[in-house]
């Protein structure tokens, strides 16, 4: 414990010496966060020396071992760096897919090459990953997965489309899911890495009911992947045609991050914040909203206990396996109701969409865009069949 | 601390999951005492029995002979008595009058802890006036007389109020009806002169008493705490009630909802098991999640209560709030899919609706617990 308050005091001496003011500021807009990549351009120069910082440290990825720019931190260690991020309000110096997806994919299954390479990538901000799983046919059934790779011997060729590609026009590398048998479901799918430059690649972003445009339609025509990048640098990770375990993986590990982050912006209670927004507009909160209001912040308040027990939990090895697609439906059903409640304290003010007073329509699009937290990542349906099955252990399920 | 038990902890709930299940099960207590239409409502022998497994002495201090533990521990043995449905004066006696007997004089800890430790006394608090709990109105009031008091008033749901053998009475000794000073806790014997009971059954078949003060005198030595400043005490008895009442809450939600998970997978209809639709698997996956949720907020209160933390005020009306949506829930459910013989007497899960909305209505509801949320928040 001695050890942990050392480092307690180290780290909060190293952000208070690294982190510029500007960093601590809540994220505004969509360059406020840097994703990294070739075409990255940084917002200011705080930002450039907020992320030179991190990257010297092993803060990008604190987690991972420092071989591959990590900053080889233990689990308590990790908890106590997010603590004093957070104390002082700190961003992300980088977010990124191959932080959150790609990285904990090849550190569970790659080779050293692998790891070498594109860990080091991503932990430098230099390669921006996307991600390429659903298609228009195989949303919540993602097994039925039809883009396909012919192989050539020391080559795929790729074709078909993908949908829902968060990003995929701003990003420079693709991990995806690509069927390379197609007379085994589950054991013909091999989840390839490829170049988003590559020739017979492109992009359409998808215009949301909140007006952004966070996702893209991509297609693969005739698209030539090769089988290596290099010596122990295979261009798939685990085997080929054994990709569905690896995505099987990732999608526990997306359910848990879903689960987890945001958690503290999930958890909390809006009520008291809520009255002091209608005080603002001049206007007063009905009883009834009120009491909606309590309700919900009950919920919340009981939500954010049990994110602490899950984490808690989860780094002993204590939680149920399943239990991230529990946090996951909670959490997520939880937001959208949030939201609601915002708009309806907001009043005709929330409905607003362009105007300065808000931001550009920020609470109507931002109470748009939580519709989508209980589709993405395994819709709320999923994760109660999830439940049944693997924690209920109900028949048939 | 992290959110999960102790290896103490977990031997300790294994310990009381195996002992409740075996000595306090509906079969053996509830129904048992119910049929022969006990005046108590419980079984003496069981309490007894507690005693010796150490759990009545779980909040009592080891100076005053108990085992020095903390609300945690005493939640475990709650969860596994919700779980049993088993009557028994635990939340009242070892939780309630145990957290006023704290700041009693020696006098009154000698006189009252040995019993609740050897399983040989029963205790209960008498707060409430009328049929919603409303702590923060008090209108019995005790006089001074001689060397003592006088107690003049009626309080109503004394949970165990017959067969205690001393009630914690909350009373004004001044100011007005629902002024937060002026309130005197009293530890009231049995066999106090003026003191009458009127049992009611209620429908989890666990008895209380409307009970009425005709001057009783009191001793100056009755006084639990400071005359006039009793409320501090009086809070602290709402909050460890209240997360009491919340584990034992978790521990009827989850023995409902084991029950029902348990049905859903032997009951067949339409030549499947019925477990085996998409619309029973959703609303059986929903309850879990739920009552995991307040299993949580319950831990999370237990916690800071143990740890003095001035939160766990809010949280033990977030838990207390929680739980009683989620048990409700889980009774809800349980009934409905088990389609009529949920109905019927003979089967066990109507036992756990009926108790839940008693234990619900103790030491405050969803909506007062809720409402009490939203004004320590500021709205």
């Amino acid at each position: 414990m001695a050890d942990l308050e050392t480092f307690r005091a180290e780290t909060r001496a190293w952000l208070e010496a690294n982190c510029p003011p500007e960093m601590r500021e809540p994220v505004r807009d969509e360059d406020d966060i840097y994703w990294g990549g070739r075409r990255a351009r940084f917002k200011n120069a705080a930002q450039q020396a907020w992320l030179e910082a991190a990257i010297a440290k092993g803060y990008t990825v604190p987690s991972w071992p420092k071989e591959y720019g990590g900053a080889g931190l233990s689990p308590a260690e990790a908890k106590v760096l997010r603590e004093e991020m957070a104390r002082i309000n700190a961003r992300p110096p980088l977010s990124s897919f191959g932080i959150w997806m790609l990285g904990p994919a090849l550190l569970h299954f790659g080779t050293e090459g692998q790891k070498r390479r594109f860990l080091n990538e991503i932990a430098r901000g230099e390669i921006r990953w996307c991600q390429g799983y659903s298609e228009p046919g195989s949303g919540s059934d993602l097994v039925s997965l039809q883009t396909f790779g012919e192989d050539k011997g020391d080559h795929w060729v790729v074709n078909g489309q993908k949908i829902w590609t968060s990003y995929a026009d701003q990003a420079d590398w693709i991990f995806c899911l690509v069927r390379t048998d197609k007379t085994n479901k589950y054991q013909g799918i091999t989840f390839m890495l490829f170049d988003m430059a590559s020739e017979g690649v492109t992009t359409k972003p998808i215009k949301l009911i909140s007006g952004s445009s966070p996702f893209c339609e991509t297609f693969f025509d005739n698209v030539k992947v090769p089988k290596s990048y290099g010596e122990d640098v295979p261009a798939y990770v685990g085997e080929i045609n054994r990709g569905w375990d690896v995505a099987k993986y990732l999608l526990g590990h997306e359910r848990e991050m879903i689960s987890g982050a945001g958690g503290s912006e999930r958890a909390a209670a809006i009520g008291a914040a809520m009255k002091r927004l209608a005080a603002k507009n001049g206007d007063e909160i009905d009883p009834v909203l009120r009491a909606e209001l309590a309700m919900f912040d009950v919920d919340a308040l009981a939500y954010a206990a049990m994110g602490e027990k899950f984490l808690d939990e989860i780094k002993v090895g204590k939680a149920h396996p399943a239990q991230p697609n529990m946090m996951k439906y909670a959490g997520t059903e939880l937001n959208k109701r949030r939201h609601e409640l915002m708009m309806a304290v907001g009043g005709s003010r929330a409905l607003e969409w362009e105007s300065e007073a808000t931001e550009g329509g920020k609470p109507a699009r931002a109470w748009l865009r939580t519709k989508a937290n209980s589709i993405e990542g395994g819709t709320s349906e999923v994760m109660l069949n999830v439940i049944a099955k693997r924690i209920l252990d109900l028949p048939g399920a | 601390m992290p959110l999960y038990h102790t290896e103490e902890q977990a031997m300790l709930a294994e310990t009381a999951r195996g002992f409740m299940a075996e000595e306090g099960n509906i079969a053996k207590q509830l129904r048992h005492w119910r049929d022969r239409n006990c005046k108590d409502g419980f079984g003496h022998a069981l309490w007894k029995q507690m005693a010796e497994m150490g759990f009545t002495g779980i909040l009592v201090d080891e100076a005053d002979g108990g085992l020095g533990m903390g609300h945690v521990e005493a939640g475990i043995v709650l969860e596994e008595i919700g779980r049993n449905l088993t009557p028994s004066p635990f939340l009242t006696s070892a939780v309630l009058a145990a957290t006023a007997l704290k700041h009693a004089s020696a006098e009154l800890k000698g006189r009252y802890l040995p019993g609740l430790v050897a399983g040989e006394s029963v205790f209960a608090v008498a707060i409430d006036e009328t049929a919603k709990h409303r702590p923060q109105r008090i209108t019995t009031r005790a006089e001074r007389a001689g060397n003592g008091f006088r107690l003049t008033g009626a309080k109503s749901f004394v949970i165990h109020g017959a067969s205690a053998d001393m009630i914690v009475v909350a009373a004004r000794t001044a100011g007005a009806d629902e002024d937060r000073d002026g309130i005197t806790l009293f530890a009231v014997p049995k066999d106090a002169a003026g003191m009458s009971h009127d049992p009611v059954r209620l429908v989890d078949s666990s008895v209380a008493t409307h009970t009425r003060f005709d001057g009783v005198e009191l001793d100056g030595d009755a006084v639990i705490g400071e005359v006039d400043g009793g409320r501090d005490v009086l809070d602290a008895m709402l909050i460890a009630g209240r997360v009491g009442a919340a584990a034992e809450g978790v521990g009827v939600a989850r023995g409902a909802m084991e029950m029902t998970v348990g049905y859903l997978k032997q009951r067949k209809q339409f030549g499947r098991l019925i477990g085996e639709f998409q619309a029973l698997q959703h609303r059986a996956s929903h309850l879990y999640s739920e009552v995991e949720i307040a299993r949580a907020a319950t831990i999370k209160a237990q916690q800071l209560l143990d740890a003095g933390a001035p939160s766990a005020d809010l949280m033990a009306s977030v838990a207390k709030a929680k739980v009683a949506k989620a048990a409700r829930l889980a009774v809800q459910e349980g009934v409905q899919m088990h389609g009529g013989i949920g109905m019927t007497d003979e089967y066990d899960i109507g036992l756990y609706m009926k108790r839940d909305r008693a234990l619900a209505e103790f030491l405050g509801d969803a909506y007062f617990h809720a409402s009490r949320v939203a004004e320590l928040s500021g709205y």
